[in-house]
């Protein structure tokens, strides 16, 4: 390493506010625009499941209702 | 042949092949970036030689010259998709259009703030009007543009329409920015540094910096592709192939 | 099918339509005259130092003064129904924008140019600096019209599209508002002012040949909104 501690390496005579402050920063930014479309994935998949079950769920009912009326003339 | 070359052409331009295509692509592209990343940033930060003139600030050139790169030709991308999905009427590419503005302003952000954190320790200020970071904040303002112009168009078609058009227009502006703002500069500070300029590179200080530059370009198609995928689904959600997709996933759960 | 046609017409419409609101017409020259006592009131009457800030502050203005007067370009043919006869008429449509950019130059622009004397008047200018102002202004005012139909363009939809056209537009105005000050700066410094102003006249080139499409692109967007 360039540097001869960890200790010199957080410091970085001085300059190591400025350097870690802009990794982390960026880090956080990258960091989010990896999760952010990641968790948009997710919901939107949700969402498309529930609509799929809320189908089902009109149609199971449709049927049962027509087996119903069809039993009672 | 000629109809064999058609169905290439449009299956290109298919989001369900799209979306099947990179669910493989994903795996190798998040490793390979993220290695880069790794090995570019661990180098730069902790291996690579201090600059003679500016110290050990100068290290913060890993990501701030990477960041500046992709924002600008982020937004060649994004206007390029947006000119494509004009022309051809391909829905896939307004959707890598709408996906790249977020990503590109998020980058152009980036630069701007690890510039000025540069800037503090090397030159005493924060904030100068180079023409590098005014050229930047204009593209911030580009960029801003856009993702506002987005939700004045209820319909997402005539919404893609106007963001590309904008687009456009920003590009045959980008580079006339780029240069007056140059000249501007030259004009009131006839500056023997140039302010964000990187100094002279040696190469042990110079791979690091490729390492990051490659990994962010591979970082910048891994959220490309992460938030096209995200949009395919929400805009294709009624497609059969969507469904089926979902129900094949609620079986294995 | 006549290729210019519509230009003309257009023209002369949306001359005759500002003439019978003369009085709309006078805001923005209000705004660039009384936004111009207001730096001195503000900053420093001395003349040194007023004519320091006098490019930059002239050219400021003129671009705030235009892009006041910019959203309405197209709202009211909008509302009346005059853009659907333009959308639906076979002739290009890139010929009523022109049209429709040219006369908001002559009726804005022109008039901004005009009274730019009395503001350098005000701020000290030097009179070498006069005729580059004046120059400068002329060309990039019509910059600012063009540059500025196309964002009032793609607003168009929207009810209070003011604050967004700006932010769109800014970005697009600021090359204008470097050379269009270098202008003057460079005459009152003793240099060559020529070159800045040749690159306005260029990129009013390019605007001209650029601006009326994306303009017309846009306005058919906006119909169907």
């Amino acid at each position: 390493m360039y540097f001869d501690s960890v200790y010199q390496l957080i410091t970085m005579d001085g300059h190591g506010v400025y350097v870690w402050t802009a990794v982390v920063v960026t880090l956080v930014v990258l960091v989010s625009l990896i999760v952010k479309p990641l968790r948009q994935h997710h919901k939107i998949l949700q969402t498309i499941a529930r609509e799929i079950e809320l189908e089902q769920l009109v149609k199971t009912t449709a049927s049962q209702q027509e087996a119903t009326d069809a039993s009672n003339p | 042949m000629l109809n064999m070359q058609w169905t290439w052409f449009h299956r290109l331009g298919s989001p369900r092949w799209f979306y099947q295509k990179t669910q493989r692509w994903l795996p190798w592209l998040s490793a390979i970036t993220a290695v880069l990343l790794l090995v570019g940033l661990v180098w730069g930060l902790a291996f690579a030689p201090q600059d003679a003139k500016q110290g050990n600030s100068f290290r913060i050139i890993y990501l701030h010259v990477p960041a500046s790169f992709l924002a600008l030709v982020g937004y060649y991308i994004m206007a390029i998709s947006g000119a494509v999905g004009l022309i051809w009427r391909i829905k896939l590419s307004f959707m890598v259009m709408k996906s790249a503005a977020p990503i590109g302003a998020a980058l152009t952000f980036v630069a701007l703030f690890t510039g000025a954190v540069w800037g503090k320790p090397t030159w005493g200020a924060y904030w100068v009007w180079d023409a590098r970071i005014t050229s930047m904040l204009i593209l911030l303002f580009l960029y801003l543009g856009i993702l506002a112009l987005r939700y004045t168009f209820s319909v997402s078609e005539a919404s893609d329409r106007a963001s590309a058009i904008l687009g456009l227009v920003g590009t045959v502006n980008v580079p006339i920015i780029y240069k007056s703002v140059d000249w501007w500069q030259t004009l009131h500070q006839p500056a023997t540094i140039k302010l964000t300029g990187a100094p002279s590179m040696h190469p042990d200080m110079f791979a690091p910096l490729l390492l990051m530059i490659i990994g962010f370009y591979g970082f910048y198609f891994l959220t490309l592709m992460l938030f096209t995928r995200a949009e395919i689904l929400h805009r294709e959600r009624k497609a059969s192939w969507v469904r089926e997709l979902v129900s094949k996933k609620r079986a294995e759960v | 099918m006549n290729m210019t046609g519509g230009f003309r017409d257009h023209l002369w419409r949306d001359l005759l339509l500002a003439y019978r609101r003369r009085g709309d017409l006078v805001k923005p020259l209000m705004f660039f005259l009384m936004v111009s006592t207001l730096v001195p009131l503000a900053i420093a009457p001395e003349p040194e130092r007023l004519a320091k800030l006098a490019p930059g502050m002239i050219w400021i203005m003129a671009l705030l003064a235009t892009l006041l007067s910019i959203e309405s370009l197209f709202s009211d043919d909008f509302r009346d129904g005059s853009l659907e006869q333009m959308l639906i008429s076979p002739d290009l449509l890139v010929m009523p924008v022109l049209g429709k950019m040219t006369a908001h130059w002559l009726v804005i622009g022109v008039p901004l140019t005009l009274i730019s004397p009395l503001i350098g008047l005000w701020f000290s200018l030097p009179m070498v600096a006069l005729l580059p102002m004046i120059l400068s202004l002329a060309v990039g005012t019509a910059l600012l019209s063009f540059i500025g139909a196309v964002g009032a363009a793609l607003t168009l939809p929207l009810r209070q599209g003011g604050v967004l056209l700006t932010l769109l537009v800014m970005p697009l105005y600021m090359p204008v508002l470097i050379f269009g000050s270098a202008t003057i700066q460079s005459a009152v410094d003793g240099l060559i002012w020529f070159n800045p102003l040749l690159v306005l006249v260029a990129l009013l080139a390019i605007a001209v040949a650029l601006c009326p499409l994306a303009t017309a692109a846009a306005l058919r967007l906006a119909k169907n909104a």
